[in-house]
């Protein structure tokens, strides 16, 4: 292992503006919705009114007269898919199950299932004659509500087939062993449905350029992952497949599964023969694009009276479809965030006639977490302990789940960091005893982790004429300012200052990379451009022969089109003639980088805490945060501009987790009653604080060689619970159903 | 959406006429509710009638009365000196509705015929007899959290959606219509109406009429007055109850009071009989309290709003706690 940071005097590290800041700021970012194609003609859905049964029968006629329709399509006259015939699980994400074959059937599985896309020329035309789509149905009885059927969930398909899975039933010490504690607590928790609602819409422009030649525009978080899906669906090569993505305007995990619109438009594209853009309303949002889905939760949890835990039992029951099981590592963390001789931990799910979930930020850990750090709150009131005292007690210096050590946790640091920084001294033990004029004030924290995960991905690297260097990879920028922070590693790794430096990424021509998700697209993707960025200087050095032999390729350094030594100037060599002896050809590589057995040694953790200050009125019930902390340890901070935005937006996303976000749906019908950003709240800026980032900034060189261990993840999980603790300090009350909207607290 | 024909009268009289021959038309100004409503297929016009553009934006001051055109936008009015000065807690409501990008749209006349936003109302694919009278009330024995306490009937529940007509009605303020058959005036109280056997009708405006102005008198209320708006987030969000609080005091004795509720029935809520029970008391919590139990006689909850029963009269005591300093 190395001691050292790969990168130092560099601009690794640096607040470095976003490379496409200009871009998107001045509208130049074109995004999925956005391309102008000859010939380009507009979709629009239709979809179903009941959650459960069959097309009875489906009248096109009126939408097929009205001005500018060019067809409309249902599962009478679809052209048929032929990876439909044995379509089963999809490449990302690894549910089981079979996705919605749209337009296969007459079968309603969800209310608002596309049963229907007329083509118009123009948007408004194929949005007006959409509405005269008539549909009879045949409708069985749909089970929706949660509570009314969870004797139905079940264990999910892979925890069956593999015991080690995070979702098998797990044990350790004693079954239930939290039941032998002096002082023990039970406690149900319950997070609603969380609808993906980044500011983009689902959009995508599908195009058959020949019959077995597909180009698509499209919102993913994977663009190798959705060309393998339509070659698969489509019985064509896949190179044939070019998916672009080059903008993408935030996913939070909505990008992660390929969904029906997508297909629909496809078959709406081969079928007029033109390109046809699809863009969802905000309403199809909420219903077939995924969520996080609603989800029971159970714990048992206990301790001696001086605060060592002695067991805690974990159980979580996550809603999904009838017909893909979705799975997230829900009850993972409570296997070795804290000591204690006895872990219980169950999962199951429950499927409904509803559409699938999908991840959503920080996924199962941040769902898991509201309810295990709210448990460890519990318990440290319970014991009259301050609950950061009580996580202290607990600590521990080993993966207790697996009896490895840690690759790096900074987990004291942080908790030290983000005490400081909220005035956590300022916290009173007893709730509901810190009163400002109206405003009941209180102070909560939550821990979070997720793990620091690294996949395998090829970067290319070709050194243009002029001396510019450009790199390529097929993984995308949801947001995170992917692109940025792999020119700062490109541009330290060739030791070139970064405005000579391009990152491209969004098409599925690029050499392959894994989905932007799970935190791990810098150790990832990250490792292959540095990987790629050696490569092209140990090809620049064979290139120049004896000029360097006395050197190292790492020795070379590149100024503009000259090549020299950093010890030795006098060596050089001018690239244009390493061109001529690399046969007239820019010099260019193409290296895949894969984690080594790290795994198999160390556990592999990113962390953070979120502190806050909330003050809720007395009288009304509003919660205010008023201050927030965020404190990572994530490993190296590429850029702290981009890494500090990502903290910023996940603790907001938490604001939303906590006190706002919950989609109601009308079980009579089946049928989502919230759906609009009226009706469903996000937080607005009034409700956002100042927000204080803070980052241990420690380099894990056991994760990759940069030393990062990720961040998207752990941004949002754990400040959820943070707050709901607060509002427990602030009133007393303790809220296990979120959001904690006023009428919970009154 | 439906096609539609768009046209743009440049009087008032002309517009009037097109809004009579049409029964399919519909007035638009700043459109931040029609043109939703539309893209959803809620409201299905065949004609809009464009009025944005009429000379019916001034405001006036004349005789102790504010005299506010139908066409003046919310942001404007909220941030007029005067009405600052006068009516701080017509600008205090009007700032607390909707978000500053919608209020730099939305006008006056349009602000007080928001249509309700019951979910049943805004989907076709559910029961509303407010969108399609017989089809049943979706909200009665569904999700019905934002739904009234005051004043419903079996055939709906919904709510008035605007936190101005709050202040309004509180304000003893007089709507002034032209019309087919002429000019009216209709006090703020009786624009609007409770369901009753036709919840499809939010208001006693004649087919044909159009708002021209509103009239606000000056009145004692400048200083002792507050628009509180309980919601689920800081801005943008539709109230889950709000109070329009105004009084007079002298030497902390109240003379003269106004009070009102928003989010709690089908029009905005004036409570007299708890006005009246607060003139010749002191401006104390004990009073307050006791307005706020007159103000709640009558309420009935549903489902999933019983907690308005309880924030109902704490936001009434609040109000008047922030309308006069009490602590």
């Amino acid at each position: 292992m190395n001691e050292q940071p790969l990168f130092k005097d560099g601009v690794v590290g640096d607040r470095m503006n976003r490379v496409d800041g200009r871009l998107k700021v001045t509208g130049a970012a074109q995004y999925s919705a956005e391309y102008q194609l000859p010939g380009l003609v507009h979709g629009f859905l239709v979809g179903s009114t009941i959650a459960k049964g069959r097309i009875k029968s489906i009248d096109t006629k009126a939408a097929e007269r009205a001005p500018g329709v060019l067809a409309v399509i249902t599962h009478v006259n679809s052209i048929k898919v032929p990876g439909f015939a044995n379509r089963s699980q999809p490449d990302e994400p690894p549910t089981a199950g079979q996705p919605l074959r749209v337009f296969h059937d007459e079968k309603i599985l969800f209310n608002d299932q596309p049963i229907a896309i007329v083509v118009a020329d123009t948007l408004e035309r194929a949005r007006y004659a959409a509405g005269l789509v008539k549909t009879q149905y045949e409708a069985d009885q749909h089970a929706t509500n949660f509570n009314a059927h969870m004797d139905r969930a079940k264990v999910p398909a892979q925890a069956k087939k593999n015991p080690k899975s995070p979702q098998a039933d797990h044990d350790r010490g004693q079954v239930d062993g939290y039941k032998t504690a002096p002082v023990k607590l039970e406690m149900e928790y319950v997070i609603p449905t969380e609808m993906h609602n980044p500011m983009e819409l689902q959009s995508i422009i599908a195009h058959w350029e020949a019959p077995d030649k597909l180009t698509v525009y499209d919102k993913v978080q994977a663009v190798k992952g959705t060309q393998r899906a339509f070659a698969k669906d489509w019985g064509i090569p896949e190179q044939n497949v070019k998916v672009i993505a080059t903008f993408v305007g935030g996913a939070f995990g909505n990008g992660l599964h390929n969904w029906p619109h997508e297909t629909a438009a496809i078959i709406a594209a081969k079928t007029v023969n033109r390109p046809v853009k699809l863009v969802l309303t905000r309403e199809q949002m909420f219903t077939m694009v995924g969520y996080r889905p609603y989800t029971w939760q159970r714990i048992g949890i206990g301790a001696t009276p001086d605060g060592k835990l002695v067991g805690i039992t974990h159980e979580a029951t996550g809603q999904t479809s009838t017909y893909e099981d979705f799975t997230e590592s829900t009850v993972q963390q409570t296997r070795m965030m804290y000591q204690s001789p006895n872990i219980s931990t169950r999962y199951r799910i429950l499927p409904l006639d509803i559409s699938t979930p999908i991840w959503m930020r920080g996924p199962g850990e941040a769902t898991g977490a509201f309810a295990l750090e709210s448990a460890m709150d519990e318990l440290a009131h319970a014991l009259n302990l301050d609950p950061m005292e009580f996580r202290l007690r607990n600590y521990t210096d080993t993966d207790p789940d697996n009896g490895k050590p840690w690759s790096t946790k900074y987990l004291k640091e942080c908790y030290q960091m983000g005490a400081e920084r909220i005035g956590w001294k300022n916290r009173q033990m007893q709730p509901g005893t810190n009163k400002q004029g109206d405003w009941l004030v209180g102070y909560g924290m939550g821990v979070g982790t997720f793990g620091a995960n690294r996949g395998s991905a090829k970067a290319g690297a070709r050194m243009l004429a002029n001396g510019t260097v450009v790199l390529q990879s097929a993984t995308t920028d949801i947001g995170p300012g992917t692109g940025t922070v792999m020119v700062q590693l490109a541009a330290d790794a060739l030791g070139m200052p970064p405005e000579k430096v391009r990152f491209e990424l969004g098409n599925s021509l690029f050499p392959d990379a894994p989905s932007q998700g799970g935190s791990a697209t810098v150790n990832t993707v990250g490792s292959a451009v540095v990987a790629a960025c050696a490569a092209l200087k140990e090809k620049l050095y064979q290139l120049a022969g004896s000029t360097f032999s006395a050197a190292k390729p790492a020795d070379i350094v590149i100024k503009g089109t000259q090549l020299s030594l950093a010890n030795n100037a006098s060596a050089k060599v001018a690239y244009a003639d390493l061109i001529k002896q690399n046969n007239g050809q820019e010099v260019a590589v193409v290296t895949e980088s894969k984690p080594g057995n790290e795994r198999q040694k160390y556990s592999m953790y990113s962390f953070s805490v979120h502190f806050v200050e909330v003050h809720v009125h007395q009288l009304t019930g509003e919660v205010r945060v008023k201050k927030m902390v965020a404190c990572a340890d994530a490993g190296t901070i590429v850029n702290h501009k981009t890494a500090g935005n990502q903290m910023l937006g996940g603790a907001v996303g938490g604001i939303g987790m906590a006190l706002t976000e919950g989609a109601m749906i009308d079980d009579r019908f089946g049928r989502y009653v919230t759906k609009d950003l009226a009706d469903y709240h996000v937080p607005v800026h009034a409700d956002a604080p100042a927000i204080e980032v803070a980052f241990v900034d420690k380099p894990d060189l056991i994760v990759d060689p940069m030393g990062t261990k990720g961040i998207g993840e752990i941004a949002i999980i754990g400040a959820a619970p943070a707050i709901a603790n607060a509002v427990f300090n602030a009133t007393g009350k303790r809220i296990r159903e979120l959001p904690i909207t006023p009428d919970k607290l009154i | 959406m439906n096609q539609f024909q768009y046209v743009r009268p440049s009087k008032p009289k002309a517009a009037i006429d097109a809004r009579a021959k049409d029964q399919n038309s519909q007035f638009i100004a700043g459109g931040t509710n029609l043109l939703d409503l539309m893209k959803r297929g809620v409201m299905n016009p065949e004609r809009l009638i464009d009025i944005s553009r009429l000379p019916l934006d001034k405001l006036e001051r004349e005789n102790n009365t504010f005299r506010i055109g139908s066409m003046a936008l919310n942001a404007t009015v909220a941030d007029d000196k005067q009405v600052l000065e006068k009516l701080p807690l017509l600008a205090q409501a009007l700032n607390a509705g909707a978000s500053a990008q919608l209020r730099n749209m939305a006008t006056i006349g349009g602000n007080m015929l928001q249509r309700t936003r019951c979910p049943y109302f805004y989907d076709t694919a559910l029961p509303c007899n407010k969108r399609e009278p017989g089809s049943g009330c979706g909200a009665l024995e569904g999700y019905n959290r934002m739904h009234a306490i005051f004043g419903f009937s079996d055939k709906c529940i919904a709510v008035h959606p605007s936190d101005m007509s709050v202040a309004l009605v509180a304000l003893d303020a007089t709507v002034l219509v032209s019309g087919p058959k002429g000019d009216r005036r209709i006090p703020f109280g009786e624009l609007h109406r409770l369901p009753g056997d036709m919840p499809q009708k939010d208001t006693t405006l004649e087919p044909g009429e159009l708002i021209t102005a509103v009239e606000v008198p000056e009145g004692p209320f400048t200083k002792n007055v507050h628009y509180l708006k309980v919601r689920e987030r800081a801005s943008y969000a539709f109230a889950l109850v709000s109070v329009a609080a105004a009084l007079q005091l002298e030497n902390n004795i109240i003379k003269d009071a106004r009070l009102a509720m928003g989010g709690v029935a089908h029009k905005p809520w004036r409570l007299t009989e708890a006005e009246k029970s607060l003139v010749g008391k002191p401006a104390t919590e004990a009073t307050f309290q006791a307005a706020a139990a007159i103000a709640m006689q009558g309420a009935k909850a549903f489902k999933h709003n019983a907690y308005k029963l309880k924030l109902g009269p704490n936001a009434i005591v609040q109000a008047l706690k922030n309308a006069t300093n009490v602590a």
